[in-house]
């Protein structure tokens, strides 16, 4: 089978402005990911520029938009994609080259929310305890790759990149305040208290359609919220 | 970019590698006010421990009677009596506190009903010296890599490191006496050149298993530090150890983690046996890893392998039901629907060993430091130069490596090199002067690559390599094939030398990064060829045809190879534990 690309480039040293670049390649097997094709088109046009590494949907680096749409490229099925399949940086962020943005902000976000378990108890010679239920908690949480799918999709994002923590940093914040392990809920309830960092998400869900590993910002945003309102009762 | 006008950045310690080893070091060193500096080709939880899934070793005894020296024994049975035993007593008693370590710095690790940390039975693990199974993996369901490196970045953060995020180290600089006075790299954002000096510099880079064509491993790995070391002077231990994983998903790569096996799954071939019975009649599936890989090597290559070409086995889960699966395997089982369109709850999964773990590396004693031969004595220390993780050779590993016991390598030395560290700034207050000569060598290397006009290209000379790799230095080995190896190999190296990359732009330029990546890579596999081809005998994953037995007498030593001359040296193995009675060598069965 032979699919038609057509993809966002963008060389600051060299072009005046990005232009979006069609390739085709033959003989695409069944079974491909994009992730396979574009490492197949680089060795035609090594100058085409995007970040990857793990190639199963772990380390996050290949986060881009592919058909308007979020995703990872190494876990996206070619089979599934209309043609010419469109590929894009991951909107908004400032782009660095291709597919490469800049996502200091994001990482920024997700700094801001303190995201490191806070213990201020003496600590036991053994490990802190925690029941199979508290654990279970931590499940839909923690496993975020950080790639930036869901909060380089959220129109809250969007408007208010500075101020709003975006899916991504709240997801953390979550991950610690349902943390049994974790003392500091007060601090970092207090932190999100503000009109913008995290009440500016709409529930517009955006971050949960594209999330790749399937988790639900949404849901989390959710349970701060009720967290939140607890806490001032 | 002229040479006169970089830039100079100056820390207590240069860590070149943001994986668990490098961050674990981080960590010890930011909390005892070091000025540390981490650089990493990648945003640091993008490095591939993030993949790492089935858990880490340690006596806790949380579900099965346990202590460090029944461990200890495993690991040094496991090594096939080529790892260190003084470095092996010494990480196998540490694997509790650093686990504990770990799960303060809030790593999720899966419970037991008791809210103690859930453990699984992993290959080559019994309890009392080689006696029943043991359950000694401690796991965050099979998330285990990605959920201790990002609790260690997360630490990271709190502890204020500072990262070189993107940033490619290219050569270590060294002065004429042979310290190590800090590395040469640029940002790969911008093109920038940096040097960085350093009183102490740590590699933390990783494995290498990008030499072979189907690999677990991530397209980063591919043996940078481990090169950087070989042009430093520095030889590498042990490179002829190379460990295929059992259950790599047929023909992709992915890996099935051993702790499919330790939950309860087990391999079958075309007839449907469990063939691990013939193989290792007492542990079956949860025999070491070498042993595993070669039954199903042996299964497919006398016709008893599954599907169409009968090219590979089949590993059942099925039968563990789907609660099971989703509760403890679910990375793997989305994997298997991701790749394979197949769910593990109901239908077995095609698997095939696959090149996964690079046991030689870097040689060093417990404490980091890298050791290489001056004159008679065989380890003196290199001033200023540490290792850890899975560049480095402690050796914790030896011939073979347990699952569960890289995790575990990575943190244990990671933290204790770090110890080290802090010690060897107490007395060394004072960078050195820096030594122009290498900043130029390190310089042209980086630069050769300007050159335009005519030449291969990377793309090619790499699948060429990757190819005569997997065909000449895989699971079974013999003289013809290895010396085929070194043939090939040698040929492909010297067509590098005459390859251009058509990109010469600064901004992240990666068919740049990939040149630079693959003259490494091209260093690691001579190595690896090399020391094959010399050892004439079969210990753990090196498997010869031709010699097909251990050979104490003659070979119960490790491997040092020097790019200069591609010469072959010999250490002895440090036999004599820290305390305990040392474990001779013995048959190893499973
Ligand atoms: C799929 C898979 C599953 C595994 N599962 C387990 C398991 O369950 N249990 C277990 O014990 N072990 C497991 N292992 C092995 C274990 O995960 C690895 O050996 C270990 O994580 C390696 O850690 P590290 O810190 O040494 O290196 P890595 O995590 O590979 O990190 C290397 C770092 O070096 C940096 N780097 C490399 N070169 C350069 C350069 N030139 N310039 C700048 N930075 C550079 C990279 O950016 C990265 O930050 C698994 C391995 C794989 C592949
Ligand atoms: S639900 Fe909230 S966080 Fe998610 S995309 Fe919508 S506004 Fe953004
Ligand atoms: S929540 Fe999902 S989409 Fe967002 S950064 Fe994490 S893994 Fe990516
Ligand atoms: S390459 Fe790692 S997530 Fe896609």
């Amino acid at each position: 089978m032979t699919m038609r690309f057509r993809i966002y480039r963008y060389n600051p040293e060299a072009d005046q402005k990005p232009y979006m670049q069609d390739y085709e390649l033959q003989d695409v097997g069944g079974d491909m990911m994009l992730l396979d094709a574009l490492l197949i088109l680089k060795e035609q046009d090594p100058t085409l520029t995007f970040r990857r590494s793990c190639r199963e949907g772990v380390c996050g680096s290949d986060g881009m938009n592919i058909n308007g749409t979020n995703g990872l490229a190494c876990i996206t099925p070619l089979s599934g994609l209309k043609q010419p399949v469109e590929v894009r940086p991951m909107p908004r962020l400032p782009v660095i080259r291709d597919l490469i943005v800049d996502m200091d902000q994001f990482y920024k976000q997700y700094r801001d929310v303190k995201p490191f378990l806070t213990v201020k108890d003496p600590l036991p010679e053994a490990e802190l305890q925690q029941t199979p239920k508290q654990r279970d908690r931590l499940d839909g949480l923690y496993e975020c790759i950080l790639c930036g799918c869901c909060s380089t999709q959220c129109p809250s994002f969007w408007w208010n990149p500075d101020k709003f923590l975006g899916p991504a940093a709240l997801l953390q914040a979550a991950r610690f305040l349902c943390d049994s392990r974790d003392q500091a809920t007060q601090e970092r309830l207090e932190a999100l208290d503000d009109p913008f960092k995290l009440f500016r998400c709409h529930t517009i869900m955006n971050c949960v359609d594209v999330c790749p590993k399937g988790l639900n910002p949404t849901k989390a945003i959710g349970e701060i919220k009720k967290m939140m309102v607890k806490k001032s009762l | 970019m002229t040479i006169n006008s970089i830039q100079t950045r100056r820390f207590d310690t240069l860590i070149i590698g943001a994986g668990g080893g490098g961050l674990r070091a981080a960590l010890q060193l930011a909390e005892a006010d070091a000025s540390v500096a981490v650089v990493s080709k990648v945003f640091p939880t993008r490095s591939h421990t993030v993949a790492a899934q089935g858990g880490m070793n340690a006596a806790l005894a949380n579900v099965l009677p346990d202590n460090w020296h029944w461990h200890m024994f495993d690991t040094v049975k496991g090594s096939d009596y080529l790892g260190d035993q003084d470095a092996i007593e010494y990480m196998c008693r540490a694997a509790p506190k650093v686990v504990y370590e770990l799960e303060h710095f809030g790593v999720p690790f899966s419970r037991l009903d008791n809210g103690r940390i859930y453990q699984r039975p992993f290959g080559g693990q019994s309890q009392n010296f080689g006696g029943e199974q043991a359950a000694r993996t401690c796991a965050a369901a099979d998330r285990t890599g990605h959920a201790i490196l990002h609790s260690l970045y997360q630490q990271n953060i709190r502890a204020r490191t500072h990262f070189f995020d993107e940033y490619f180290a290219v050569d270590l600089l060294k002065d004429d006496e042979g310290n190590v006075l800090g590395a040469f790299v640029f940002d790969i954002h911008t093109g920038e050149e940096i040097i960085i000096e350093a009183k102490t510099t740590l590699i933390a880079t990783g494995g290498a298993g990008q030499l072979f064509r189907t690999t677990t491993n991530a397209l980063i790995n591919t043996g940078d530090g481990m090169a950087m070391a070989l042009r430093a002077g520095v030889p590498l231990q042990d490179m002829e150890f190379f460990q295929f994983h059992p259950t790599g998903i047929a023909g992709r790569g992915m890996l099935i983690t051993e702790g499919a096996r330790g939950e309860g799954g087990y391999l079958v071939n075309a007839m449907g046996e469990r063939l691990m019975e013939r193989y290792a009649p007492k542990a079956k599936d949860l025999a070491s890893r070498d042993v595993v890989s070669r039954a199903i090597y042996t299964e497919v290559k006398e016709g008893r392998g599954c599907g169409p070409n009968k090219d590979h086995v089949m590993l059942k889960l099925d039968h563990l039901g789907e609660d099971v699966l989703q509760k403890r395997l679910p990375g793997i089982r989305q994997t298997c629907i991701t790749f394979l369109g197949i769910d593990p709850a109901e239908q077995a999964i095609p698997v095939y060993p696959t090149a996964h773990y690079t046991m030689g590396g870097i040689p060093t004693d417990r404490y980091g430091q890298v050791v290489v031969p001056v004159k008679d004595t065989p380890e003196e220390p290199v001033n200023g130069l540490y290792a850890a993780g899975e560049c480095a050779c402690v050796s914790v590993h030896g011939a073979n490596r347990l699952g569960g016991n890289s995790l575990l390598d990575i943190l244990v030395f990671g933290r204790s090199a770090a110890n080290h560290i802090i010690g060897y700034l107490k007395e060394n207050r004072y960078h050195r002067p820096m030594n122009e000569a290498s900043v130029e060598k390190a310089w042209q290397r980086l630069h050769r690559w300007d050159k335009t006009g005519e030449g291969e290209s990377v793309e090619r000379i790499r699948a060429d390599l990757k190819k005569s790799m997997e065909d000449n230095c895989g699971v079974f080995r013999t003289q013809e094939v290895l010396d085929n190896g070194i043939k090939e190999v040698s040929a492909i190296a010297e067509r590098l030398k005459e390859a251009r990359i058509s990109d010469h732009t600064g901004m992240f330029n990666t068919a740049r990064v990939e040149a630079l990546e693959l003259e490494n890579l091209m260093d690691v596999a001579l190595a690896t060829v090399y020391s094959a081809s010399a050892r004439t005998e079969s210990r753990g994953a090196h498997s010869r045809i031709d010699y097909p037995e251990r050979d104490d007498k003659n070979w119960m030593k490790h491997s040092l190879y020097s790019s200069e001359g591609r010469k072959l040296d010999y250490k002895p193995v440090r036999t004599k534990p820290m305390s305990v009675t040392s474990f001779p060598p013995r048959p190893r069965v499973y």
